[in-house]
């Protein structure tokens, strides 16, 4: 109990100080809505036909900018402000006073988990009100299910690359590197179907793909079932469990130098 | 504090980082309320030493008792009644200073009030400012009210005003004085000798991983036994060498060694009452803790050291 006090009390100020950058405060919610209004001008809102009936196009944008939302703010937002606040000496700080250290470390987490959320409920009643996308209601658990896991997955993935970041400078370029490419063969940005079985295969390891098609269905209004893509979550538990086990071993609190 | 137990308690400490040994074998003990200075060059070991007392390194050997705990062991117990004050460390840019140090009280059991620490360090004006807008002077004040905020027994200051310009450090030593008034034991590490001799009760000199004096500054000062004599003598004329022998003329300045500094002065007086020569710039100084320093350093580390610093 006293855990969870001492995280939520890390988390208050997480977040005062994370609305004291209105610049990057401001890019982390506009971002993704970009990315809608960019998908909308170049795809074309148009009405599509799908198994069960017809839908507009932004049905499937927005379950794969809810993608993006949440691995921005998990993984590349918690692998770079770790990583920088390791190079600053933050972390070594923490670890010379009483708090114990996995609870810094669960206030950094859990505020960026809380800012996925809200980016994707803007990102949603977005696309709701503007582009007449239909918010499933018998889907909504697996949809959020879903959410969660991948938040978990993304955060627990975002620590464990920063065992191989040298310091602050490089944490961008690494960052970058490790999910742009596999966001453009995860069914993110563009469709998959046409793509090279090496390729699709590719993205059946790692976990966005499983991400992002996890929360196509569990977003798809002529869904009938529950929407749980049982097998897609267990490979993105998989990837969450082996990233805490990465970040256990590799984890590190003082600067590199 | 229990009264009689040393604060830190050091036997044989020893810390080899691949194949080099850094710290190779100390000895320590500094009593509960006492300022302590670790006085060195660069890579002496100085920070090594520190960083193992207060539980951010492992040793490769030897027993370490710092209030009564093993720092190895990482306890909550023990982190609560110490205070670091590292050389480099961040914090939030974005929160103020007042929520700073609020946000770190909160980690310990009995921490002082926010404006006590804001007055102990001389940051009460800037207690609404965020944090990145403060000078490095200011930054590193902030760095030493956090390690104060949780009201410890024992603070660990790592070269507390390196990097400071003088009027800085005379601010920072009058705050280190009344962190000691306020019951602290304090350990310090420095470079700077007249920090040291400012400060510390006790100063240990460390060089290659070793402790080659200790004592009081005073006890360290009167090792070195010869006062040191200058003047000028008017009209370019020279003191004859056989009322000082060993004295030297460098650019019209003569230097004496003078082990009995008050019948050496005496002769020179004469000599100079005798002949009618003026005395011109004419200084007395005691050993200073720089001679001893640079002696059991070794003059090339310290200037060295020095050089490294610029």
């Amino acid at each position: 109990m006293r855990t969870l006090a001492m995280i939520v009390r890390q988390v208050h100020y997480e977040n005062r100080a994370f609305w004291r950058n209105p610049a990057a405060a401001f890019f982390t919610f506009v971002f993704p809505l970009m990315f809608l209004v960019i998908f909308n001008v170049f795809f074309g809102n148009e009405d599509i036909e799908v198994r069960g009936g017809t839908a507009k196009a932004s049905t499937f944008f927005v379950p794969a900018i809810t993608a993006l939302s949440v691995i921005t703010a998990c993984y590349t937002n918690v692998a770079m402000t770790v990583t920088y606040s390791r190079d600053q000496g933050v972390l070594k700080r923490i670890r010379g006073t009483p708090l114990p250290a996995p609870v810094f470390l669960a206030g950094r987490i859990v505020h960026s988990v809380l800012i996925g959320t809200l980016l994707v409920l803007i990102v949603v009643a977005f696309g709701a009100v503007f582009y007449g996308v239909e918010v499933p209601t018998n889907t909504l658990p697996a949809f959020l299910v879903t959410l969660a896991i991948g938040s978990a997955c993304f955060s627990a993935l975002g620590l464990a690359i920063t065992g191989f970041i040298s310091n602050a400078e490089a944490a961008p370029a690494v960052v970058n590197a490790t999910v742009l490419p596999l966001m453009f063969i995860s069914d993110i940005f563009i469709r998959s179907e046409n793509a090279p079985v090496w390729i699709s295969t590719l993205a059946d390891v790692f976990p966005i793909k499983h991400f992002s098609k996890a929360l196509q269905v569990s977003f798809n209004p002529f869904e009938t079932g529950a929407g749980f893509e049982l097998d897609r979550l267990a490979a993105m538990a998989a990837w969450g469990i082996a990233g805490v086990l990465i970040a256990i071993r590799k984890f590190e609190w003082e600067p590199r130098r | 504090m229990t009264t009689g137990a040393p604060a830190i308690s050091v036997r044989g400490l020893r810390k080899v980082y691949g194949g080099l040994e850094a710290v190779a074998g100390i000895d320590l003990e500094v009593q509960p309320g006492e300022v302590f200075a670790l006085l060195g060059p660069n890579g002496a070991g100085k920070t090594t030493t520190v960083e193992i007392l207060e539980g951010h390194r492992k040793r490769t050997g030897g027993d370490v008792s710092v209030l009564g705990h093993d720092p190895e062991k990482n306890e909550a117990q023990f982190k609560q009644r110490i205070g670091i004050v590292l050389q480099e460390t961040g914090v939030e840019p974005y929160l103020t200073v007042a929520e700073t140090i609020e946000l770190f009280r909160g980690y310990y059991p009995r921490p002082l009030a926010v404006g006590q620490v804001l007055a102990v360090v001389g940051l009460t004006d800037q207690r609404h400012s965020r944090v990145r807008k403060l000078s490095g002077g200011q930054k590193r004040r902030l760095d030493v009210a956090i390690g104060l905020a949780g009201n410890p027994d024992l603070l660990f200051l790592d070269e507390p005003t390196t990097g400071f310009d003088p009027a800085a450090r005379r601010n920072a030593w009058n705050m280190i004085r009344s962190l000691k008034e306020l019951g602290k034991t304090i350990l310090l590490t420095t470079h700077y000798l007249d920090e040291a001799e400012q400060l510390a009760d006790r100063v240990a000199i460390i060089a290659k991983g070793k402790i080659v004096a200790e004592g009081t500054p005073s006890e360290l000062t009167s090792r070195e036994t010869a006062s040191t004599i200058r003047f000028r003598v008017a009209g370019g004329i020279e003191l004859p060498p056989e009322i000082a022998p060993g004295s030297r003329v460098v650019a019209g300045v003569t230097t004496v060694a003078a082990t009995r500094p008050t019948q050496t002065l005496y002769e020179i007086l004469h000599w100079a009452n005798e002949g009618g020569h003026e005395l011109e710039e004419l200084t007395l100084t005691r050993p200073s803790l720089e001679d001893v320093y640079l002696k059991l350093v070794g003059a090339d580390t310290a200037i060295a050291a020095e050089v490294d610093r610029e």
